[in-house]
């Protein structure tokens, strides 16, 4: 029975990680930077010149929709592949290996603040001005990570019996680029799906950062509950999938 | 009450067909492994009492490792129970949790994380651990610069300091140059003389005579004698000598 210090462990396999991608990079945190403006860049080009969309701060939409969805994949890829990535810990380090996917979603959360911080550079630039209902930001951040931990609980294990999931993982976050709101708005949703659509954990935290940031209102409760319901229980069912999946870890490594 | 107690325990590996769909492997996901499977530890039991130390003795895939992978908790038991009342320390692959890109500093703090150590006791114990591993000049350096020697002297240096109740080696005093591995002995008798319970894989009869007074000898995962250590070690040795000698115990006859 491994009794340790929880947060002690979590927050040397977190530092482990940032000290490992960084370390051997000259330009570090830049890179985190380059993806998500890249990408606002081209976007805003093609949908403002080329498609001609006349949609108030259109740099900023993409952003509040760019930053949850990078994050979102790129966390629950690493932590798909976070147990075949660490099998001499899994095999030969008696601990709560649930802490494994835990701290590799939680290791992105740098790359998040860094990407969070030009969103806030953007907003100010545009025009916008920060609001009180930021203060919604942690909390519907804090129900997308809880969602996050049950997936990723469930696809890292899964993924050591099969090992195909890290390629279904992929498929399916090509297919989420186009069920969330990125490129279009939540009212270009049909009417008839709009109810379905929010149960989406990823669009819910992109329509609630849009509201916050760009309409500077609170998110709707209405949303906020699905996302919260959502979130409990994938976190339910991610440990009951690991700890069950857990027991023949060791035969399958 | 005892502070392992293994009751029945057996473990079984599914052979593994070279072409798997996937549908036997969804079966294999959700349903309980079968019987028809190979027995790696064979319904085994037996009590470890505070301050005992004993050894695991037998040939190659006997089921030592297996055995001590159920008592780290690092496998469960396909049938019966393994409990074990107590903080273990584990010696078995040294240096297992190690990444190569980070300093012998930072590996320090993340092995004894992983092993169960506190921040404080982490802190506190530092010097120690250096003192210890003799490679306090390169503490710094990325452990890719180190040799296999150095990593595992590091590794020995925390395992060996976290204070633990239970203490499984599987087969590593053989680490280091000779004046290490001496070290090692002392150290392992040291912890032994503190009160410690001590549960180690050896095939050295020597190592198992040093440190253990009860020997437990497993053959193709099922107990074959369980008992004072120089009398399990001399009816093992006998039986390397020669193995067509009949073994001791009835259960084998009916094997």
């Amino acid at each position: 029975m491994w009794n340790g210090d929880y947060l002690f462990l979590l927050r040397e396999l977190v530092a482990k990680d940032f000290k490992v991608r960084y370390r051997n990079m000259s330009l570090g945190v830049f890179w985190s930077l380059l993806n998500p403006l890249v990408m606002m860049a081209v976007y805003t080009y093609v949908f403002t010149r080329i498609l001609a969309r006349p949609l108030p701060h259109f740099s900023v939409h993409l952003l509040c929709g760019l930053i949850p969805f990078n994050f979102f994949t790129i966390a629950w890829l690493s932590a798909t592949n976070s147990l075949i990535e660490n099998v001499a810990i899994i095999k030969r380090v008696p601990l709560k290996r649930e802490i494994i996917p835990i701290a590799s979603i939680f290791s992105n959360l740098t790359h998040l603040l860094i990407q969070l911080g030009l969103l806030v550079f953007f907003v100010l630039i545009s025009g916008l001005s920060v609001n009180i209902n930021w203060l919604w930001l942690p909390v519907v951040w804090g129900l997308e990570i809880m969602f996050l931990i049950g997936l990723g609980l469930a696809s890292s294990a899964m993924n050591l019996f099969v090992r195909d999931v890290r390629y279904v993982v992929e498929s399916f976050n090509l297919l989420l680029f186009w069920i969330v709101p990125i490129v279009y708005t939540f009212d270009n949703v049909p009417a008839d799906f709009r109810d379905l659509y929010q149960y989406n954990p990823v669009a819910a935290l992109i329509l609630a950062t849009q509201t916050i940031i760009l309409g500077g209102a609170a998110p709707t409760m209405r949303l906020l509950i699905k996302l919260a319901l959502v979130s409990a229980v994938s976190m339910g069912l991610g440990f009951a999938i690991f700890r069950r999946a857990e027991k023949r870890f060791y035969e399958y490594l | 009450m005892s502070l392992i107690s293994i009751k029945n325990a057996s473990k079984i590996f599914q052979h593994r067909k070279p072409r798997v769909v996937l549908r036997d492997r969804i079966r294999q996901f959700t349903s309980k492994p079968g019987k028809e499977g190979f027995y790696a530890v064979r319904n085994i039991s037996f009590e470890v009492e505070a301050r005992e130390s004993i050894a695991l003795i037998g040939a190659n895939g006997a089921g030592k490792s297996t055995l001590l992978s159920m008592v780290c908790g690092l496998a469960q038991p396909d049938e019966g129970s393994v409990e074990v009342h107590g903080s273990i320390a584990p010696l078995l692959e040294l240096g297992s949790g190690f990444h190569m890109d980070l300093t012998g500093h930072e590996n320090l703090y993340l092995n004894a994380a992983m092993l169960g150590m506190t921040k404080a006791q982490v802190r506190e114990r530092y010097d120690s651990i250096l003192a210890f591993s003799e490679i306090a000049e390169f503490i710094n350096e990325p452990l890719r610069t180190y040799s296999m020697g150095m990593s595992l002297r590091l590794a020995f240096s925390i395992a060996v300091h976290c204070d633990p109740s239970i203490v499984i080696i599987d087969e590593v005093l053989g680490v280091g140059d000779a004046a290490f591995q001496r070290k090692c002995h002392t150290r392992i008798g040291e912890l032994r003389n503190e009160g410690r319970t001590l549960l180690c894989v050896s095939h050295s009869p020597e190592t198992v005579l040093e440190f253990c007074d009860r020997a437990i000898w497993l053959h193709h995962g099922q107990m074959l004698l369980d008992g004072e250590a120089r009398a399990v070690c001399d009816a093992y040795m006998q039986f390397v000598a020669d193995p067509t000698r009949p073994l001791p115990g009835s259960d084998s006859a009916a094997n």
